[in-house]
Order: structure tokens, then C-alpha cells, then sequence
């Protein structure tokens, strides 16, 4: 178990010294982040955007009835959900969701390119294939997930209002006095640098999935399984550490 | 020339290539035969460098191509066209840019340059009108020769062709032959083809190299193999009714 733990980590840490290298030519790198952008970025919006609505209205409701004592000024409501999507919600488990759309279809994608024999291809015409299949992904998911993390955040926020002011018996202005108080910015900081990280393994982890299959369709399948799975534990438990190290006082 | 040395290859321990020693000349269609599984596709992935061999050499005119280095093995793989099994083609990419790849990749060429020869290499290979289909909307036929169009668009100086006619129907696998030898010829290029297909080794096979169990068996060429008293050859080529048929025919005429 320990040796099998150490050769993936191993072959994972080769790769990613192949995928870190200067690109063949900056036009056809800056294209293909382009075109990433948008596979890995932009076709996420309407996903996060849809859940974090609802979830920020779970949020904002289920604080409401915990919070039903009149002892608990109405306040709080707005305040939990502000803190519960920023620090959580918004970047854990937005990347537990991303890492099973995005994870899932970037292993699918680069295990049937090895499995058709594309990345044999890039490798016979002397290109460096995990640097020019790789690459990309990770540029433009470190750069655009910070922005799906916002987003999140705003609309999440915006679930939890409509849902606390139509449904959970709290006025707007309650709430927003709830959004403003004790407002730390620096939570603002900790979970874009967890989402930082969170977009480096999703990408990371799932293209190594994907480039190393060997067989046919069912073992891309079996790689796409994988790389969510342990997406979503690396996530999991950098989620910890970062915690950790970025909140303590 | 492509030179192979003594080229030994094994997989976990088990040796899928043994003593492997051949020439292949420029302008001609080298052929690897052999049943499926005897080492025809390791061999021709072990020369290009795709597999690390064990032991051997393997020379690219000059050349020791196996114990260059990355870089090294990069400059020789700009002069190499490799034509896969299954075409190999980028799904994501039209056929365009699928033969425009290499240009933009190791060319400085401006835009009009370069589809200019894009379409010089499509009109060779006879694909008209379908610059903008992708991979997916194209024939099996067709995708062998959009691979070839990409395969030759750096003019290289090796052609690979690991089973050409694979999924082919046999007309069409004798247009890709015949497409192969022509531009074998026409720009002196060291061609290698994997094959199984005795179509082929008829039409176009002017050195053959018959492996079995990874072994080097028999070396000649098309002429030559009706002669042969290599039994496992025989066995090879002749499977077939019609081969055998065809072997009678050949040696009563001989008699008469």
C-alpha cells in the first residue's frame, strides 16, 4: 500500500516537472489557456452561480430557525451567512462541485487522447505533450477560479437574503446590518488562496489521472472516477491544513 | 537510412524483442509483417523512441537516435511523419488545423504560408472541400489520409505507418498503400509500414522484414517471398485460401 502510495506520488511529481516547463510557442500556449478559459471557466458560471444561490438560501434559512430565541438579535442571520459562504462554502464546496465536472472531464479528455494515441502523436512530433495538454488547465483554472469564488460568494449572499427576507421572517435591513458587522476582509483573503489551491489540484491531479491510462474506454472511466475521488480528498484535507495555517491566531 | 543494431526490448521481464538488426533504405516501402502480437508495433515504437529499448542501437543516418537525449531526440522527431493505427487525429481540431499543427508548432511561417501548404498537403492525399469538418465527421479512409496530409505538411524525411489499412475496406486500403508509395518515391523518404495486410505486402512491400515472436525471421522482398521455404513465413502468408491459391498457381507456372 505504501509503495503504491509513494510510485503514484512519484509519477505525479515527474509530470508535473514535465507540465512545468517553458512552453513550445507563448502564441499557441496563450490560445490554448484561451480556449481553457472558457472549457474550465466560464462554462462553470452557470453551475456555481445555480448552486450557490440555493445553498446561500439553505444557509440563510437553516440560521434563521437556529436562531428563532429572541435572545439572538435578527442580525445574525445575515452575518452567518455571510461567514459560512466566504469561509466554506464558496471555496470547499464549490471545489468538491467543480471537482466533478471539471476534474472528471478533463481525466476523460486526456485519457482517451492517450488511449486514441494523440499524446503519442504530440510526443512523435517532438512536442512536449504534458506541458501543452496541461499547462493551459491549470493557468486558467488558477486564474479564473478566484472569480468563480466571488461570484459565489455575491450570489450566495444574494440566496440567503431573498430566501431569509421572503421566507425566514427577517427584515432587509436586519440582514444587511448582519452582512456588515464584524466584517473581517481578510476571509476574503483565505478563501481565495484556498481556491487557489483547490484549482491547482482539481486541474493537477485529474490530468494525471487522465495521462497515464493505459487500455480503453473503461479504464478512461475508471481514471475519471479516480480523479474526482481524489480531488475531492486532497481538497478535503488541504482544506485543513490551509484552515489551519491561515486562521490561527 | 534508419539502422537497427541488436535492439532487445522487454516488458516486466518478458522479451518482446530479440536481436532485432535491419536496414531501411530512403525511397523505398519497408515493410514490418507479422502476426498480431509478434513485436510489429513495439519495434516500430522502440525505433521512433516511444519505447526506451534494453538494449541495441538505433541510427537515423548518422546518427545514434536511442541514446540522445530529449532534446537531441526532439530535432530528429521534426524530420519524422507518423502515420497511427487508429489516425491519431486531434479530435478538437478541424482538419485544417489538425495538418496545420506542425507548421504552427516548428514553423515561423506566416498565415497564408502555412495554409497554402495545408492545401498543397490535402490536395495530395486527394481530400478536397473539407477544411473545416472535424476528425469525428470524416470516414475512416479519409482520416488515414488527413493523417498522412499532416503526417508529410514538415516534408520529413521517415515516414512510420503502424498498420495503415487497418479498418480499411480493401479498395481503399490499396488507395492508402498506393498514396504511401508515391510519396515514398516521389520525396526519397525512408518509409516504414506495420502491417498485416498480404494486400500490401504484394502491391507494395519492396523490403520486408517478417518477424515472429519477436524474432527476426526472414528479410527480402515481394518478389522473393513466394520462394521462400521459411516455414513460419509460409505459414504467415500463406494462411489464407486464396494466398494458398495463389502460391499453387505460382508454382505450376514455374514448372511449365
Amino acid at each position: 500500500m505504501l509503495k503504491y502510495i509513494f510510485n503514484e506520488l512519484g509519477e505525479y511529481f515527474i509530470l508535473l516537472g514535465k507540465v512545468i516547463s517553458k512552453p513550445e510557442k507563448w502564441s499557441i500556449f496563450y490560445r490554448q489557456t484561451m480556449r481553457e478559459f472558457i472549457a474550465v471557466g466560464i462554462n462553470s458560471v452557470a453551475i456555481i452561480a445555480i448552486i450557490s444561490f440555493f445553498m446561500g438560501a439553505a444557509v440563510g434559512l437553516q440560521t434563521a430557525y437556529n436562531t428563532e430565541n429572541p435572545m439572538y438579535p435578527k442580525y445574525l442571520i445575515g452575518l452567518g451567512t455571510r461567514d459560512s459562504m466566504i469561509l466554506e462554502f464558496s471555496s470547499s464546496v464549490a471545489a468538491l462541485i467543480l471537482a466533478g465536472k471539471v476534474g472528471s472531464s478533463i481525466a476523460s479528455e486526456i485519457g482517451t487522447m492517450r488511449v486514441t494515441e494523440q499524446i503519442d502523436a504530440l510526443e512523435m512530433m517532438g512536442v512536449n505533450s504534458a506541458s501543452y495538454l496541461i499547462l493551459p488547465k491549470i493557468t486558467a483554472a488558477i486564474i479564473f477560479n478566484p472569480f468563480l469564488t466571488l461570484l459565489s460568494i455575491i450570489v450566495g449572499i444574494g440566496g440567503g437574503y431573498l430566501a431569509c427576507t421572503q421566507m425566514g421572517g427577517i427584515t432587509s435591513e436586519d440582514f444587511i446590518y448582519g452582512l456588515q458587522y464584524g466584517f473581517i476582509p481578510f476571509y476574503i483573503t483565505y478563501s481565495l488562496i484556498k481556491t487557489l489551491f483547490f484549482a491547482f489540484i482539481i486541474t493537477s491531479v485529474s490530468a494525471y489521472q487522465g495521462y497515464y491510462v493505459s487500455g480503453g474506454s473503461l479504464e478512461v472511466g475508471r481514471a475519471s472516477t479516480k480523479a474526482v475521488v481524489f480531488s475531492c480528498l486532497l481538497i478535503l484535507l488541504f482544506n485543513v491544513i490551509l484552515t489551519q495555517l491561515l486562521l490561527r491566531k | 537510412m534508419i539502422s537497427v543494431r541488436h535492439l532487445y526490448k522487454s516488458f516486466n521481464g518478458r522479451e518482446v524483442l530479440t536481436d532485432i538488426s535491419v536496414d531501411f533504405k530512403p525511397g523505398i516501402t519497408n515493410l514490418i509483417i507479422g502476426q498480431s502480437g509478434s513485436g510489429k508495433t513495439v519495434l516500430l515504437k522502440s525505433i521512433i523512441g516511444l519505447h526506451e529499448i534494453d538494449s541495441g542501437e538505433v541510427w537515423f543516418e548518422n546518427v545514434l537516435f536511442n541514446k540522445l537525449d530529449f532534446k537531441g531526440k526532439k530535432e530528429i522527431r521534426k524530420e519524422i511523419g507518423m502515420l497511427f493505427q487508429g489516425s491519431a487525429l486531434f479530435d478538437s481540431l478541424t482538419v485544417e488545423q489538425n495538418v496545420r499543427f506542425p507548421l504552427d508548432m516548428f514553423t515561423d511561417k506566416t498565415l497564408e504560408e502555412k495554409t497554402e501548404r495545408v492545401n498543397f498537403c490535402l490536395n495530395r492525399v486527394n481530400i478536397l472541400n473539407s477544411n473545416n469538418l472535424f476528425p469525428a465527421e470524416l470516414s475512416g479512409g479519409m482520416r488515414k489520409r488527413v493523417a498522412i496530409a499532416r503526417a508529410i505538411s514538415l516534408n520529413p524525411k521517415y515516414l512510420f505507418c503502424d498498420e495503415p489499412n487497418s479498418g480499411l475496406d480493401p479498395k481503399t486500403a490499396i488507395l492508402i498503400d498506393e498514396l504511401i508509395h508515391e510519396i515514398t518515391g516521389e520525396y526519397q523518404i525512408t518509409t516504414i509500414i506495420n502491417t498485416h495486410d498480404m494486400n500490401s505486402v504484394m502491391e507494395i512491400g519492396e523490403k520486408i522484414l517478417f518477424i515472429s515472436e519477436g524474432v527476426k525471421c526472414w528479410e527480402g522482398n515481394k518478389d522473393q517471398i513466394f520462394d521462400s521455404d521459411n516455414e513460419k513465413l509460409n505459414d504467415f502468408v500463406f494462411a489464407t485460401s486464396l494466398a494458398k491459391k495463389l502460391k499453387k498457381n505460382n508454382n505450376q507456372k514455374e514448372k511449365v
